[in-house]
Protein backbone atom coordinates (compact mmCIF):
# COMPACT_ATOMS: atom_id res chain seq x y z
CA UNK A 1 0.00 0.00 0.00
CA UNK A 2 2.80 2.37 0.72
CA UNK A 3 4.39 1.92 -2.54
CA UNK A 4 0.81 2.71 -4.26
CA UNK A 5 0.69 5.70 -2.15
CA UNK A 6 3.75 6.93 -3.30
CA UNK A 7 3.07 6.59 -6.89
CA UNK A 8 -0.58 8.75 -6.20
CA UNK A 9 1.50 11.30 -4.00
CA UNK A 10 4.31 11.57 -6.95
CA UNK A 11 1.40 12.14 -9.55
CA UNK A 12 -0.78 14.96 -7.48
CA UNK A 13 2.78 16.68 -6.76
CA UNK A 14 2.94 16.76 -9.92
CA UNK A 15 0.10 17.43 -11.43
CA UNK A 16 -0.24 20.63 -9.04
CA UNK A 17 2.94 22.02 -9.72
CA UNK A 18 2.40 21.34 -13.63
CA UNK A 19 -1.62 21.17 -14.27
CA UNK A 20 -0.84 20.23 -17.36
CA UNK A 21 -3.62 17.30 -17.03
CA UNK A 22 -6.02 19.73 -15.69
CA UNK A 23 -5.81 22.59 -17.65
CA UNK A 24 -6.06 20.72 -20.96
CA UNK A 25 -9.01 18.37 -19.71
CA UNK A 26 -10.79 20.83 -18.33
CA UNK A 27 -10.44 23.32 -21.39
CA UNK A 28 -11.56 20.85 -23.76
CA UNK A 29 -14.43 19.36 -21.76
CA UNK A 30 -15.72 23.28 -21.53
CA UNK A 31 -15.43 24.00 -25.11
CA UNK A 32 -16.89 20.58 -26.30
CA UNK A 33 -20.21 21.75 -24.04
CA UNK A 34 -19.98 24.94 -25.47
CA UNK A 35 -20.21 23.61 -29.14
CA UNK A 36 -23.07 21.42 -27.76
CA UNK A 37 -25.07 24.22 -26.29
CA UNK A 38 -24.80 26.61 -29.09
CA UNK A 39 -26.03 23.09 -31.42
CA UNK A 40 -28.73 21.92 -29.19
CA UNK A 41 -29.70 24.43 -26.11
CA UNK A 42 -32.57 25.94 -27.68
CA UNK A 43 -34.51 22.34 -29.07
CA UNK A 44 -35.69 20.81 -25.55
CA UNK A 45 -36.68 18.18 -27.40
CA UNK A 46 -32.87 17.38 -29.04
CA UNK A 47 -31.87 18.25 -26.12
CA UNK A 48 -33.32 15.46 -23.95
CA UNK A 49 -32.68 13.09 -25.98
CA UNK A 50 -29.18 14.04 -26.59
CA UNK A 51 -27.78 15.27 -22.99
CA UNK A 52 -26.84 12.19 -21.81
CA UNK A 53 -24.70 11.33 -24.68
CA UNK A 54 -23.36 14.95 -25.14
CA UNK A 55 -21.99 14.83 -21.27
CA UNK A 56 -20.28 11.82 -21.74
CA UNK A 57 -18.66 12.64 -24.98
CA UNK A 58 -17.64 16.02 -23.24
CA UNK A 59 -15.93 13.79 -20.23
CA UNK A 60 -14.46 10.62 -22.20
CA UNK A 61 -13.02 12.91 -24.98
CA UNK A 62 -11.48 15.08 -22.55
CA UNK A 63 -10.07 12.49 -20.43
CA UNK A 64 -7.83 10.81 -23.03
CA UNK A 65 -6.54 14.14 -23.12
CA UNK A 66 -5.66 13.87 -19.64
CA UNK A 67 -4.33 9.53 -20.02
CA UNK A 68 -2.32 10.27 -22.62
CA UNK A 69 -0.45 12.92 -21.13
CA UNK A 70 0.02 10.40 -17.95
CA UNK A 71 2.44 8.32 -19.21
CA UNK A 72 4.20 11.04 -21.61
CA UNK A 73 4.99 12.31 -17.93
CA UNK A 74 6.76 9.67 -16.85
CA UNK A 75 8.64 9.12 -20.07
CA UNK A 76 10.40 12.40 -19.86
CA UNK A 77 13.71 11.60 -18.81
CA UNK A 78 13.11 7.92 -18.65
CA UNK A 79 11.63 7.70 -14.96
CA UNK A 80 9.02 5.26 -16.22
CA UNK A 81 12.75 3.03 -15.98
CA UNK A 82 13.59 4.29 -12.68
CA UNK A 83 10.24 3.10 -11.74
CA UNK A 84 10.85 -0.29 -12.93
CA UNK A 85 14.17 -1.09 -11.62
CA UNK A 86 13.03 -1.02 -8.19
CA UNK A 87 11.68 -4.16 -6.39
CA UNK A 88 7.95 -2.96 -7.22
CA UNK A 89 5.37 -5.55 -8.11
CA UNK A 90 4.26 -4.36 -11.78
CA UNK A 91 0.46 -4.16 -10.45
CA UNK A 92 0.92 -1.86 -7.71
CA UNK A 93 2.44 0.46 -10.31
CA UNK A 94 -0.76 -0.03 -12.16
CA UNK A 95 -2.69 0.52 -9.01
CA UNK A 96 -0.79 3.86 -8.19
CA UNK A 97 -0.70 5.19 -11.90
CA UNK A 98 -4.92 3.70 -12.58
CA UNK A 99 -5.83 5.47 -8.83
CA UNK A 100 -3.92 8.87 -9.43
CA UNK A 101 -5.63 8.89 -12.71
CA UNK A 102 -9.25 8.24 -12.02
CA UNK A 103 -8.93 10.76 -9.20
CA UNK A 104 -8.10 13.41 -11.83
CA UNK A 105 -10.60 12.61 -14.27
CA UNK A 106 -12.69 12.06 -11.75
CA UNK A 107 -12.30 15.75 -10.48
CA UNK A 108 -13.06 16.81 -13.89
CA UNK A 109 -16.08 14.85 -14.26
CA UNK A 110 -17.31 16.86 -11.39
CA UNK A 111 -16.71 20.09 -12.62
CA UNK A 112 -18.15 18.90 -16.41
CA UNK A 113 -21.00 17.70 -15.11
CA UNK A 114 -21.68 21.02 -13.00
CA UNK A 115 -20.29 23.24 -16.68
CA UNK A 116 -23.06 20.62 -18.18
CA UNK A 117 -25.94 21.84 -15.55
CA UNK A 118 -25.10 25.19 -15.99
CA UNK A 119 -25.23 25.20 -19.22
CA UNK A 120 -27.93 23.50 -19.91
CA UNK A 121 -30.45 24.40 -16.83
CA UNK A 122 -30.68 21.44 -15.08
CA UNK A 123 -31.45 21.22 -11.31
CA UNK A 124 -28.17 20.85 -9.16
CA UNK A 125 -29.98 19.24 -6.49
CA UNK A 126 -31.44 16.56 -8.49
CA UNK A 127 -29.13 15.88 -10.86
CA UNK A 128 -25.40 16.82 -9.31
CA UNK A 129 -25.54 14.16 -6.55
CA UNK A 130 -26.99 11.52 -8.32
CA UNK A 131 -24.78 12.11 -11.30
CA UNK A 132 -21.61 11.78 -9.66
CA UNK A 133 -21.60 8.36 -8.50
CA UNK A 134 -22.20 7.36 -11.92
CA UNK A 135 -19.02 9.78 -12.87
CA UNK A 136 -17.47 7.74 -10.34
CA UNK A 137 -17.92 4.21 -12.04
CA UNK A 138 -17.67 5.13 -15.46
CA UNK A 139 -14.19 7.48 -14.70
CA UNK A 140 -12.84 3.95 -13.05
CA UNK A 141 -13.77 1.64 -16.01
CA UNK A 142 -12.58 4.26 -18.87
CA UNK A 143 -9.31 4.74 -16.75
CA UNK A 144 -8.38 1.48 -15.97
CA UNK A 145 -8.42 0.57 -19.28
CA UNK A 146 -6.99 3.62 -20.63
CA UNK A 147 -4.11 3.18 -18.13
CA UNK A 148 -3.38 0.28 -19.13
CA UNK A 149 -3.15 1.77 -23.45
CA UNK A 150 -1.81 4.77 -22.15
CA UNK A 151 0.96 2.64 -20.99
CA UNK A 152 1.21 0.70 -24.12
CA UNK A 153 1.02 3.46 -26.39
CA UNK A 154 4.43 5.33 -24.87
CA UNK A 155 6.77 3.82 -26.54
CA UNK A 156 4.72 5.00 -29.97
CA UNK A 157 5.37 7.64 -32.06
CA UNK A 158 1.80 7.86 -32.78
CA UNK A 159 0.49 7.63 -29.21
CA UNK A 160 -1.86 10.92 -29.05
CA UNK A 161 -3.68 9.06 -32.24
CA UNK A 162 -3.60 5.34 -31.03
CA UNK A 163 -4.97 5.76 -27.66
CA UNK A 164 -8.11 6.49 -28.47
CA UNK A 165 -8.43 4.50 -31.70
CA UNK A 166 -7.57 1.92 -28.92
CA UNK A 167 -9.72 2.89 -25.90
CA UNK A 168 -13.06 3.62 -27.82
CA UNK A 169 -13.75 0.47 -29.05
CA UNK A 170 -13.13 -1.65 -25.52
CA UNK A 171 -14.63 0.95 -23.29
CA UNK A 172 -17.96 0.98 -25.14
CA UNK A 173 -19.76 -1.23 -22.60
CA UNK A 174 -18.98 1.34 -19.62
CA UNK A 175 -20.15 3.90 -22.41
CA UNK A 176 -23.11 2.60 -22.81
CA UNK A 177 -24.35 1.79 -19.80
CA UNK A 178 -22.81 5.22 -18.14
CA UNK A 179 -25.31 7.15 -20.69
CA UNK A 180 -28.38 5.41 -20.28
CA UNK A 181 -28.04 5.71 -16.32
CA UNK A 182 -27.23 9.48 -16.95
CA UNK A 183 -30.41 9.80 -18.96
CA UNK A 184 -32.29 8.24 -16.12
CA UNK A 185 -30.74 11.05 -13.51
CA UNK A 186 -31.55 13.70 -16.13
CA UNK A 187 -35.19 12.63 -16.54
CA UNK A 188 -35.55 12.85 -13.21
CA UNK A 189 -35.99 9.05 -12.52
CA UNK A 190 -33.88 7.31 -10.11
CA UNK A 191 -30.51 5.71 -11.03
CA UNK A 192 -32.15 1.92 -10.30
CA UNK A 193 -34.92 2.65 -13.02
CA UNK A 194 -31.96 1.30 -14.56
CA UNK A 195 -31.10 -1.37 -12.71
CA UNK A 196 -29.16 -3.55 -15.31
CA UNK A 197 -26.86 -0.76 -16.36
CA UNK A 198 -25.75 -0.26 -13.19
CA UNK A 199 -24.75 -4.01 -12.96
CA UNK A 200 -23.49 -4.19 -16.63
CA UNK A 201 -21.38 -1.44 -15.71
CA UNK A 202 -20.24 -2.49 -12.35
CA UNK A 203 -19.39 -5.42 -13.59
CA UNK A 204 -17.54 -4.11 -16.29
CA UNK A 205 -15.07 -2.04 -13.75
CA UNK A 206 -14.26 -5.20 -11.84
CA UNK A 207 -13.63 -6.86 -14.81
CA UNK A 208 -11.62 -4.06 -16.56
CA UNK A 209 -9.65 -3.43 -13.35
CA UNK A 210 -8.47 -7.05 -12.67
CA UNK A 211 -7.77 -7.57 -16.47
CA UNK A 212 -5.74 -4.69 -16.76
CA UNK A 213 -3.72 -5.30 -13.21
CA UNK A 214 -2.70 -8.64 -14.72
CA UNK A 215 -1.91 -7.66 -18.23
CA UNK A 216 -0.16 -4.41 -17.63
CA UNK A 217 3.30 -6.33 -16.47
CA UNK A 218 3.47 -7.76 -20.00
CA UNK A 219 2.83 -3.97 -21.49
CA UNK A 220 5.09 -2.27 -19.33
CA UNK A 221 7.95 -4.95 -19.69
CA UNK A 222 9.98 -5.49 -22.29
CA UNK A 223 9.98 -8.53 -23.92
CA UNK B 1 29.83 -28.33 -2.33
CA UNK B 2 32.85 -26.94 -4.54
CA UNK B 3 29.45 -25.63 -7.11
CA UNK B 4 27.99 -23.31 -4.44
CA UNK B 5 31.50 -21.95 -3.41
CA UNK B 6 32.08 -21.12 -6.95
CA UNK B 7 28.86 -19.19 -7.35
CA UNK B 8 29.18 -17.49 -4.36
CA UNK B 9 32.49 -16.10 -5.20
CA UNK B 10 30.65 -14.37 -8.03
CA UNK B 11 28.33 -11.41 -7.91
CA UNK B 12 27.18 -11.65 -11.38
CA UNK B 13 27.41 -15.08 -13.43
CA UNK B 14 25.99 -15.20 -17.05
CA UNK B 15 26.35 -18.24 -19.07
CA UNK B 16 25.39 -18.28 -22.74
CA UNK B 17 23.32 -15.27 -22.31
CA UNK B 18 21.15 -14.68 -25.34
CA UNK B 19 18.49 -11.75 -26.52
CA UNK B 20 16.57 -11.90 -29.45
CA UNK B 21 14.34 -8.82 -30.71
CA UNK B 22 12.76 -10.19 -33.52
CA UNK B 23 15.38 -11.74 -35.99
CA UNK B 24 17.73 -9.45 -34.62
CA UNK B 25 19.99 -10.47 -32.19
CA UNK B 26 21.38 -7.92 -29.57
CA UNK B 27 23.14 -10.70 -27.66
CA UNK B 28 24.91 -13.88 -29.25
CA UNK B 29 25.77 -15.71 -26.38
CA UNK B 30 27.87 -14.05 -23.66
CA UNK B 31 29.74 -15.27 -20.93
CA UNK B 32 30.47 -13.54 -17.97
CA UNK B 33 31.62 -13.60 -14.56
CA UNK B 34 32.13 -11.10 -12.26
CA UNK B 35 33.57 -11.26 -8.85
CA UNK B 36 32.31 -9.69 -5.60
CA UNK B 37 33.70 -6.02 -5.15
CA UNK B 38 35.17 -5.96 -8.98
CA UNK B 39 35.04 -2.96 -10.78
CA UNK B 40 34.49 -4.55 -14.48
CA UNK B 41 34.73 -2.42 -17.94
CA UNK B 42 33.19 -3.55 -20.60
CA UNK B 43 33.98 -1.24 -23.60
CA UNK B 44 32.55 -1.91 -27.16
CA UNK B 45 31.23 0.21 -30.32
CA UNK B 46 27.36 1.57 -30.74
CA UNK B 47 25.19 -1.03 -31.57
CA UNK B 48 27.40 -3.91 -29.76
CA UNK B 49 25.13 -4.63 -27.33
CA UNK B 50 26.26 -2.99 -24.36
CA UNK B 51 22.56 -1.99 -23.42
CA UNK B 52 21.01 -4.68 -23.88
CA UNK B 53 23.40 -6.52 -21.51
CA UNK B 54 22.89 -3.87 -18.94
CA UNK B 55 19.15 -4.39 -19.45
CA UNK B 56 19.14 -8.08 -18.61
CA UNK B 57 21.61 -7.45 -15.89
CA UNK B 58 19.50 -4.87 -14.45
CA UNK B 59 16.41 -7.15 -14.87
CA UNK B 60 14.50 -4.79 -17.21
CA UNK B 61 14.01 -7.63 -20.11
CA UNK B 62 13.84 -11.39 -19.89
CA UNK B 63 16.82 -13.15 -21.88
CA UNK B 64 15.93 -15.49 -24.49
CA UNK B 65 17.91 -18.01 -23.48
CA UNK B 66 20.97 -18.88 -21.29
CA UNK B 67 21.25 -18.58 -17.65
CA UNK B 68 22.27 -15.06 -15.40
CA UNK B 69 22.17 -15.21 -11.91
CA UNK B 70 22.77 -12.34 -9.56
CA UNK B 71 24.40 -12.81 -6.04
CA UNK B 72 23.64 -16.42 -6.84
CA UNK B 73 20.13 -16.03 -7.56
CA UNK B 74 18.41 -17.02 -10.81
CA UNK B 75 16.69 -13.89 -12.28
CA UNK B 76 14.17 -16.37 -13.10
CA UNK B 77 13.02 -17.55 -9.69
CA UNK B 78 13.03 -14.11 -7.25
CA UNK B 79 13.49 -10.92 -9.64
CA UNK B 80 12.21 -8.51 -6.62
CA UNK B 81 15.05 -10.16 -4.55
CA UNK B 82 17.56 -9.12 -7.42
CA UNK B 83 16.51 -5.44 -7.86
CA UNK B 84 16.96 -4.97 -4.17
CA UNK B 85 20.61 -4.97 -4.52
CA UNK B 86 20.99 -3.28 -8.20
CA UNK B 87 21.37 0.20 -8.83
CA UNK B 88 21.55 1.59 -12.30
CA UNK B 89 23.30 4.76 -13.29
CA UNK B 90 22.74 5.33 -17.02
CA UNK B 91 23.28 8.37 -19.62
CA UNK B 92 19.29 9.17 -19.04
CA UNK B 93 18.55 10.15 -15.41
CA UNK B 94 15.62 7.90 -14.70
CA UNK B 95 13.85 11.08 -12.58
CA UNK B 96 11.49 13.30 -12.68
CA UNK B 97 11.93 16.93 -13.63
CA UNK B 98 9.05 18.40 -12.14
CA UNK B 99 9.76 17.13 -8.59
CA UNK B 100 12.83 18.45 -6.56
CA UNK B 101 15.95 16.48 -5.75
CA UNK B 102 14.35 15.35 -2.31
CA UNK B 103 11.34 14.54 -3.84
CA UNK B 104 12.62 12.53 -5.86
CA UNK B 105 15.18 10.49 -4.07
CA UNK B 106 12.02 10.05 -1.85
CA UNK B 107 10.13 8.85 -4.10
CA UNK B 108 12.46 5.76 -5.24
CA UNK B 109 13.22 5.20 -1.74
CA UNK B 110 9.82 4.47 -1.08
CA UNK B 111 9.07 2.33 -3.76
CA UNK B 112 12.47 0.24 -2.37
CA UNK B 113 11.01 0.03 0.76
CA UNK B 114 13.48 1.97 3.11
CA UNK B 115 12.73 2.88 6.12
CA UNK B 116 13.34 6.27 7.80
CA UNK B 117 13.47 7.49 3.70
CA UNK B 118 13.58 11.46 4.83
CA UNK B 119 16.85 11.32 6.69
CA UNK B 120 18.23 8.74 3.91
CA UNK B 121 17.30 10.96 1.14
CA UNK B 122 18.93 13.85 3.06
CA UNK B 123 22.06 11.76 3.52
CA UNK B 124 22.80 10.20 0.04
CA UNK B 125 22.43 13.94 -1.61
CA UNK B 126 24.85 15.64 0.88
CA UNK B 127 26.91 12.41 -0.45
CA UNK B 128 26.89 13.49 -3.87
CA UNK B 129 26.90 17.06 -2.80
CA UNK B 130 23.84 18.26 -3.63
CA UNK B 131 22.02 19.19 -0.40
CA UNK B 132 21.88 23.33 -1.08
CA UNK B 133 20.09 22.18 -3.75
CA UNK B 134 17.80 19.38 -2.60
CA UNK B 135 14.72 21.54 -2.46
CA UNK B 136 15.09 22.61 -5.80
CA UNK B 137 13.19 21.13 -9.06
CA UNK B 138 15.65 18.95 -10.97
CA UNK B 139 14.72 20.60 -14.28
CA UNK B 140 16.69 23.62 -13.59
CA UNK B 141 19.59 21.15 -12.97
CA UNK B 142 22.08 20.64 -15.28
CA UNK B 143 23.44 18.04 -16.89
CA UNK B 144 26.01 17.27 -14.78
CA UNK B 145 23.92 17.99 -11.07
CA UNK B 146 21.72 15.24 -12.68
CA UNK B 147 24.25 12.94 -12.78
CA UNK B 148 24.65 13.10 -9.25
CA UNK B 149 21.57 13.14 -8.29
CA UNK B 150 20.97 9.93 -10.93
CA UNK B 151 24.16 8.73 -8.72
CA UNK B 152 21.75 9.72 -5.15
CA UNK B 153 18.76 7.36 -6.81
CA UNK B 154 21.30 4.11 -7.79
CA UNK B 155 22.23 4.06 -4.10
CA UNK B 156 19.41 5.20 -1.86
CA UNK B 157 18.68 1.73 -1.41
CA UNK B 158 22.69 0.86 -0.61
CA UNK B 159 22.77 -1.88 -3.57
CA UNK B 160 25.67 -4.30 -3.67
CA UNK B 161 25.88 -4.05 -7.10
CA UNK B 162 26.07 -1.03 -9.10
CA UNK B 163 25.34 -1.15 -13.19
CA UNK B 164 26.71 1.71 -15.52
CA UNK B 165 25.54 1.99 -18.53
CA UNK B 166 27.57 5.32 -20.83
CA UNK B 167 27.40 7.18 -17.91
CA UNK B 168 29.81 9.93 -18.78
CA UNK B 169 27.41 10.73 -21.98
CA UNK B 170 26.85 14.58 -21.91
CA UNK B 171 28.97 15.59 -19.09
CA UNK B 172 31.67 17.87 -19.78
CA UNK B 173 35.02 17.87 -18.56
CA UNK B 174 34.58 19.14 -15.17
CA UNK B 175 31.00 17.27 -14.54
CA UNK B 176 33.47 14.14 -15.98
CA UNK B 177 35.95 14.79 -13.39
CA UNK B 178 33.71 15.05 -10.65
CA UNK B 179 31.87 11.89 -11.48
CA UNK B 180 35.09 9.64 -12.13
CA UNK B 181 35.88 10.85 -8.12
CA UNK B 182 32.02 9.29 -7.26
CA UNK B 183 32.83 6.30 -9.21
CA UNK B 184 36.01 6.01 -7.34
CA UNK B 185 34.46 6.37 -3.60
CA UNK B 186 31.66 4.05 -4.39
CA UNK B 187 34.46 1.30 -5.74
CA UNK B 188 36.25 1.89 -2.20
CA UNK B 189 33.34 0.74 -0.49
CA UNK B 190 33.36 -2.76 -2.10
CA UNK B 191 30.32 -2.28 -4.68
CA UNK B 192 30.34 -4.82 -7.39
CA UNK B 193 30.76 -2.22 -10.38
CA UNK B 194 29.80 -2.99 -14.17
CA UNK B 195 30.09 -0.11 -16.56
CA UNK B 196 29.47 -0.36 -20.27
CA UNK B 197 31.35 2.71 -22.71
CA UNK B 198 32.10 2.99 -26.32
CA UNK B 199 35.28 5.40 -24.32
CA UNK B 200 38.24 3.80 -23.89
CA UNK B 201 40.05 6.81 -22.15
CA UNK B 202 37.22 6.93 -19.29
CA UNK B 203 37.02 3.70 -16.86
CA UNK B 204 40.43 1.96 -17.79
CA UNK B 205 42.11 3.86 -14.59
CA UNK B 206 38.95 2.41 -12.30
CA UNK B 207 38.51 -0.86 -13.19
CA UNK B 208 39.89 -4.20 -11.95
CA UNK B 209 38.93 -5.99 -15.48
CA UNK B 210 38.18 -5.13 -18.80
CA UNK B 211 36.69 -6.70 -21.68
CA UNK B 212 35.21 -6.17 -24.69
CA UNK B 213 32.01 -6.89 -26.49
CA UNK B 214 31.17 -6.59 -30.40
CA UNK B 215 28.54 -7.81 -32.54
CA UNK B 216 26.70 -9.58 -29.21
CA UNK B 217 29.32 -11.20 -27.78
CA UNK B 218 32.79 -10.82 -25.23
CA UNK B 219 35.68 -10.95 -27.54
CA UNK B 220 38.08 -10.21 -25.22
CA UNK B 221 38.41 -10.33 -21.33
CA UNK B 222 41.47 -9.72 -18.89
CA UNK B 223 42.36 -8.15 -16.02
CA UNK B 224 43.76 -4.21 -15.98
CA UNK B 225 46.62 -5.56 -14.48
CA UNK B 226 47.65 -7.34 -17.85
CA UNK B 227 45.93 -5.29 -19.98
CA UNK B 228 48.69 -2.26 -21.69
CA UNK B 229 46.83 0.89 -21.73
CA UNK B 230 48.97 2.51 -24.17
CA UNK B 231 48.25 -0.19 -26.80
CA UNK B 232 44.37 -0.84 -25.84
CA UNK B 233 43.11 1.22 -27.88
CA UNK B 234 45.09 -0.96 -31.50
CA UNK B 235 43.98 -4.03 -29.56
CA UNK B 236 40.40 -2.59 -29.18
CA UNK B 237 39.87 -1.94 -32.71
CA UNK B 238 41.58 -4.78 -33.83
CA UNK B 239 39.14 -7.05 -31.58
CA UNK B 240 36.05 -5.15 -32.85
CA UNK B 241 36.99 -5.65 -37.00
CA UNK B 242 38.08 -9.14 -36.30
CA UNK B 243 34.86 -10.04 -34.84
Amino acid sequence: MNKIWAIIKKDIITELRTKELFSSMLLFALLIIVVFNFAFGFSVEILNLAAPAMLWIAFTFAGVLGLSRSFALEKEGNAIIGMLLTPTDRSLIYAGKMISNTIFVFIVGILTVIMFILFFNYSFLTTLVPLLPIMLLGSIGFVSVGTLFSAMAINTKLREVLLPILLFPIIIPVIVSAVKLSGQVLDGNSVFAAGSSLKLLVSFDIIFVTACAVTFEYVIDES
Amino acid sequence: MNNSLEKQDFDIKAEDLKKSYGNFEALRGVDLSVKNGEFYTLFGPNGAGKTTLTKLLATLTDPTSGKLSVLGIDVKKDVQKIRSTIGVISHDPYLYETLTAFENIKFFGELYGIADINERAQSVIKQVGLESRSNDLVRTFSRGMKQRLTVARAIVHEPKILLLDEPYTGLDQHGAQIFGEMLSQLKKQNRTIIMTTHNIDEGLDLSDRVGILSKGKIVYDSPTSQTDPINFKDLYISKVENS
